[in-house]
């Protein structure tokens, strides 16, 4: 989960890294107090869960306290990248000498965490690793030996920087992978680390996004931040669909269902399983064609209850005409219980089972039995030698009105 | 030949009193699978289908007398799953396999790093074990001893996948096309895992039964590029073929957005499915379209001499 740059900002502090004497507002009114409290220049940047502020206009500096009123009457406004902020954050123009960049983040082909520090702040990484190699210090530590403050000065003496900012650095750094492991964070990045005109250091921005994992034992962290544990920040807010699915899952604790409709669009409604195998064969329906309506996901032997209500809702979407319901082979979930569901979503919408499921291919265990009942409902299914894509190619198929133009169609490479 | 375990290999089941844990033991006893022991604190002196339970690792070796069991699955809940892997390394195991998922990257990170110091090895988390077909399995992988024999019929491929249920898809389509499988593993779909495709190379390598690799990968992580250059640095024998599920999530619209696996996510270019495919054919890994297209490519790689190197 993302933190907001508030939020990032107290994690930063709390681990005794210096930060500006900023404030968070979330009216017009609040965010004019702040700035005389200040009592000079201030910059206002909207509180939002988004990359780009800076090009949106989401960051504005103000030279009096009525002009940081008006920026973030405008900022509180300002939609970017499809979120709307939390409020603003109004931070002292701080006199900066140099711009500096430091961040940990998990390296998963040498499974510890990685250490990155650059003299050159204020930028993309990225853009300074590939551009100016000589500029980026990196080290891996590790997880079971205590973070010790030598590792911290490899890094910034391998970016070229020596005399007091690297012993001014060193501890920054220090505190900074101990806050990573501490709070169990996926990236915890500052950038810039501003040198100010005085010498010292300050973080003048932060991005911190914690392992959802984690959240069960840092609850008290996110509580003192005044985050609920239902304020799960996915990177799109969730559907009406994506509510609905999550609804019928937590009902039942019998097997898991997931389902995500962001960014499809289409009329075949996808209920598919498991994890890998709802990946292939999202990729397989497109492959030939289709336009999926959905993503989902059934594992773990979910309840027929829990399987109707996954093809419920997913027939109940806009544009939704036929059903595709297709698994990788199964040996935990049962293959006549997913058949019993989908086929009472189907009687309970008033549809007719033969004609809403294109296709059925789920093979594995109990698949005798489903079969029997696939059969007496005259539902097109198929066994473990008909392979995935090829299931997906009949259920697009199934779409064409003549069945023998829709083969020759499908046929084409 | 196989690799990991063989006939004679023995393990224990730590949570063994769970419900999947339950349907595991008997799942691996009935394949044939030696399991000697299992551990839940405070069950001790119960018995999971003929299993003895214990409240310890450290009692079921003694119950053996003084033999350390070969390996051990983990199918303990999330918060407690990283001192169940500890008591099993400290007490001298060298193969866990973790079925748990939802574990934090950093209880995962420190299993692996004790395994590193200790000389142990770790397949998972968030994975369904391993099998050889025909001799035992390790883990829920395949399912019921009648199943898994099914789809699993002794030959000549290693199968290595990031999800647990298309290992079982793809070596059901090898085993129709008669080719078979040497060892099979869920490596799980964690961002870190215990052993990667590179890490697992090695074994494949000096494992006599095993003639080619199929891979199944997704977008997300660098396990596919630390195929690739290991495949470029090592003069390997074995043909590897691949199969990248998950081309979809290179849309814009899905980006940052995780599906299926945990590890299964957009973040960078270096983790969309485009980026990968291209790596791993610049190292002379063929990447297939559909699964049924499998056999055909694994098949041309056998009888193709090597000529890239």
């Amino acid at each position: 989960m993302r933190f907001y740059e508030y939020e990032s900002r107290r994690l930063v502090e709390a681990a005794g890294i210096p930060v500006t004497d900023y404030g968070f507002a979330q009216t017009a009114e609040e965010a004019r107090k702040i700035a005389q409290e200040i009592g000079g220049p201030t910059v206002i940047k909207s509180q939002v869960l988004s990359g780009g502020r800076m090009k949106a206009g989401g960051v504005q500096f103000a030279d009096t306290p009525d002009e940081a009123a008006r920026h973030a009457e405008a900022i509180l406004q300002l939609e970017i990248g499809g979120h709307m902020p939390r409020g603003v954050l109004v931070d002292p123009k701080a006199q900066v000498k140099q711009e500096y960049y430091a961040s940990v983040v998990w390296d998963g082909t040498a499974k510890k965490p990685l250490l990155l520090f650059s003299d050159m702040g204020g930028v993309d990484i990225e853009e300074v690793a590939e551009h100016h190699p000589e500029h980026v210090g990196r080290g891996h530590f590790s997880n079971l030996l205590p973070f010790s403050d030598f590792q911290a000065k490899q890094v910034i003496a391998a970016a070229g920087v020596t005399g007091r900012e690297l012993t001014r650095l060193t501890p920054i750094l220090a505190r900074l992978a101990g806050l990573f492991q501490d709070r169990d964070m996926t990236l915890a990045e500052i950038n810039p680390l501003a040198q100010l005109e005085d010498g010292s250091f300050v973080a003048l921005d932060a991005h911190m996004e914690m392992e959802d994992e984690a959240r069960p034992r840092q609850k008290a962290v996110l509580a003192e931040l005044g985050i609920a544990d239902d304020d799960v920040r996915e990177v799109h807010e969730p559907s009406p669909f994506e509510t609905k699915v999550g609804a019928v899952d937590a009902a039942d604790h019998r097997g898991v269902i997931q389902g995500k409709d962001t960014g499809f669009h289409g009329n075949l409604g996808l209920v598919i399983g498991a994890g890998g195998g709802s990946l292939t064969l999202t990729d397989a329906v497109r492959s030939h064609g289709g336009d999926p309506a959905n993503y989902s996901e059934i594992g773990g032997n979910p309840s027929v209850a829990k399987a109707c209500g996954l093809a419920k809702a997913v027939l109940e979407k806009d544009g939704v005409e036929k059903l595709a319901v297709m698994m990788s082979i199964v040996s935990n979930t049962r293959v006549d219980i997913v058949a019993r569901g989908v086929i009472k979503a189907c009687l309970e919408l008033g549809k007719e089972p033969s004609e809403t499921i294109a296709i059925f291919r789920i093979p594995g265990a109990w698949e005798e039995e489903g079969f029997k009942i696939l059969e007496r409902y005259g539902i097109d299914y198929c066994d473990r030698s008909i392979s995935m894509h090829e299931a997906a190619r009949r259920a697009v198929a199934s779409f064409q009105e003549d069945p023998a133009e829709a083969e020759a169609e499908a046929a084409r490479p | 030949m196989s690799i990991l375990i063989d006939e004679d290999t023995t393990f224990i089941v730590q949570g063994i009193t769970g419900r999947e844990a339950v349907n595991l033991t008997r799942e691996c006893l009935d394949y044939g699978s030696k399991i000697v022991g299992g551990v839940t604190p405070g069950r001790k002196g119960r018995e999971v289908h003929g299993v003895p339970v214990f409240d310890t690792v450290e009692q079921v070796v003694e119950h053996n007398g003084g033999r350390v069991p070969d390996g051990s699955v983990v199918t303990v809940p999330p918060a407690f799953t990283k001192d169940a892997v500890l008591e099993a390394i400290e007490n001298g195991i060298k193969l866990v396999v973790i079925v748990t998922e939802r574990i934090p990257r950093r209880d995962v990170a420190q299993m692996v790093e004790l395994a590193g110091m200790r000389g142990a090895r770790i397949i998972g988390p968030n994975c369904l074990g391993l099998v050889v077909p025909g001799v035992a399995k390790m883990g829920g992988i395949g399912g019921p001893a009648r199943n898994t024999a099914q789809a699993y019929q002794t030959g000549s491929v290693g199968v290595m996948s990031r999800s647990g249920g298309m290992t079982t898809e793809i070596s059901s389509t090898l085993t129709a096309a008669g080719l078979g499988v040497s060892t099979a593993i869920s490596i799980g779909g964690d961002a870190i895992i215990g052993s990667t495709y590179a890490e697992l190379m090695p074994l494949y390598e000096a494992d006599e039964q095993t003639e080619a690799i199929v891979i199944y990968t997704e977008p997300g992580g660098r396990m596919e590029a630390q195929l690739a250059e290991w495949r470029i640095e090592n003069d390997s024998r074995l043909p590897i073929v691949a199969f990248m599920a998950g081309r979809f999530m290179d849309d814009e619209e899905m980006k940052g957005m995780s599906f299926g696996h945990a590890g299964t996510i957009v973040e960078g270019k270096e983790d969309t499915a485009t980026e990968k495919i291209a790596r791993l054919e610049s190292a002379g890994i063929p990447v297939v379209e559909r699964i049924d297209a499998i056999p055909d490519a694994v098949k041309q790689q056998l009888s193709s001499p090597r000529n890239e190197s």
